[in-house]
């Protein structure tokens, strides 16, 4: 009986989970990019659901297959990390090894470009980074944590996030006064060059001016 | 048989209450002109907040409205350039929100945002669940909740940062160019300068004949 009972809670929840996640639209050809700043070591995993728009019952069918997505992802030096073509629920995932933006961006691949006559396209998106990507449940059933002990190790991943974020910060920290003390630097120099070219280039108006009037003897 | 079935179970638990999604940050670029909406589908009851802070562009303001399944509106600011808005759903259905750009000719924004729906899922999915916490439980879940304040201003803390540093880059490049520009502004007028006034006093006379032959 309990068991049936469990059974039936976790359907309703497995329906309840499907309909849960943040979604938005997305036309054709459109691009949608999002940007991820994240310390390096960091592991992100995304997933994503697309429902099509059925113009015939008016509302968005659950699946469609043939519909597919490309994920790229650059690293904060626009090289590409990532260039893969999933179906059309996918999840992709990767750890940064440098520091800074990082961007994930998709579009949908459709062959069958008559699909799209509706022209909308839902695309359910999740992105966890960090220690939310930690499935504790599995930690616990993996390593047999008791309660408290899951806890104390939810509380440790928390902690080390906190502890990259920090390093990260005073990486960008660093970055920024380099860029201060460069524009410092540019200003100055350039303010000496520029005077100097003022006064050089009046000096030689004034002489060459001088002895092309000598030459015409008009002074 | 059902022993092996009650562990089958657990674990589809464990699995459907880690990919619970109840809390959702983005960063994303928007054009000028443009409006990009998100909806969620939520339940009534649940408390939910809305976050959201401009990263890079122009006066670093976003217009954002907020509205429930029967489209009122719980929600609207202009040009605002940061803020947090806590409601609890009255109704079952899907809110949207969303962030305008409308008022801007050619300034792209970034904007961030961390929508939460609910609690966080519970750590350990233990159905038995009747006694109270024990004090030392109850210390980490404080523990938890301090920690994660600490993590969402150090997210505020970082994007104030990219704010400043990414002014800062422009700036630096700017100086650059425009330090090149006027220097070579400045040599070319000097000398188009002279050669114009030489041209004043020039031979008319030398000129024609140049030309005739």
């Amino acid at each position: 009986m309990m068991l049936s009972v469990s059974a039936a809670l976790l359907l309703t929840l497995a329906w309840v989970h499907q309909a849960q996640t943040l979604y938005f639209h997305i036309g054709e050809t459109e691009k949608k990019c999002f940007i991820e700043e994240i310390p390096d070591e960091t592991m992100v995993i995304g997933k994503y659901r697309t429902q099509l728009w059925d113009k015939q019952s008016g509302s968005f069918l659950p699946s469609t297959p043939g519909l597919g997505m490309h994920v790229e992802i650059k690293d904060p030096d626009t090289k590409i990390i990532l260039s893969r073509q999933y179906g059309s629920d996918g999840r992709f995932t990767f750890t940064s090894h440098t520091p800074g933006e990082h961007q994930i961006c998709l579009h949908s691949n459709s062959t069958k470009m008559a699909l799209f006559a509706g022209g909308k396209l839902r695309v359910h998106l999740d992105i966890q980074v960090g220690e939310h990507t930690n499935n504790y449940p599995e930690i616990a059933a993996k390593d047999k944590l008791t309660e408290l002990q899951l806890r104390v190790r939810q509380l440790l991943d928390q902690v080390e996030q906190i502890q990259k974020e920090q390093n990260y910060q005073r990486y960008r920290e660093e970055r920024f006064r380099m860029t201060s003390e460069s524009t410092n630097q540019r200003v100055l120099w350039w303010s000496i060059a520029q005077t100097l070219i003022l006064i050089v280039t009046g000096i030689w108006q004034m002489k060459h001016l001088k002895s092309f009037f000598e030459a015409k003897k008009l002074v | 048989m059902y022993g092996s079935v009650r562990v089958l179970m657990k674990v589809l638990w464990a699995q459907l209450l880690c990919g619970w999604v109840l809390g959702s940050e983005l960063t994303f670029e928007l054009p000028d002109n443009a409006k990009q909406c998100f909806y969620e589908d939520i339940i009534m009851g649940t408390k939910c907040t809305l976050e959201f802070q401009v990263v890079t562009g122009g006066h670093y303001d976003v217009d954002c409205r907020l509205e429930d399944p029967e489209g009122t509106t719980l929600y609207k600011e202009m040009k605002k350039q940061y803020d947090s808005f806590t409601f609890t759903a009255a109704k079952n259905g899907t809110y949207k929100f969303c962030f305008s750009n409308e008022f801007s000719t050619f300034t792209h924004k970034t904007v961030y945002f961390d929508f939460q729906v609910g609690d966080d899922p519970p750590l350990f999915p233990n159905e038995n669940r009747v006694t109270a916490l024990t004090q030392m439980e109850s210390a980490c879940v404080s523990i938890h909740e301090a920690l994660k304040s600490v993590i969402d201003y150090q997210t505020h803390f970082r994007l104030r940062e990219a704010q400043g540093r990414s002014r800062a880059e422009d700036l630096n490049t700017r100086v650059a160019f425009w330090s090149i520009g006027e220097a070579i502004i400045l040599l070319v007028v000097s000398i188009s300068q002279v050669v114009l006034l030489r041209s004043f006093f020039s031979d008319k006379k030398t000129t024609t004949t140049r030309v005739g032959s």
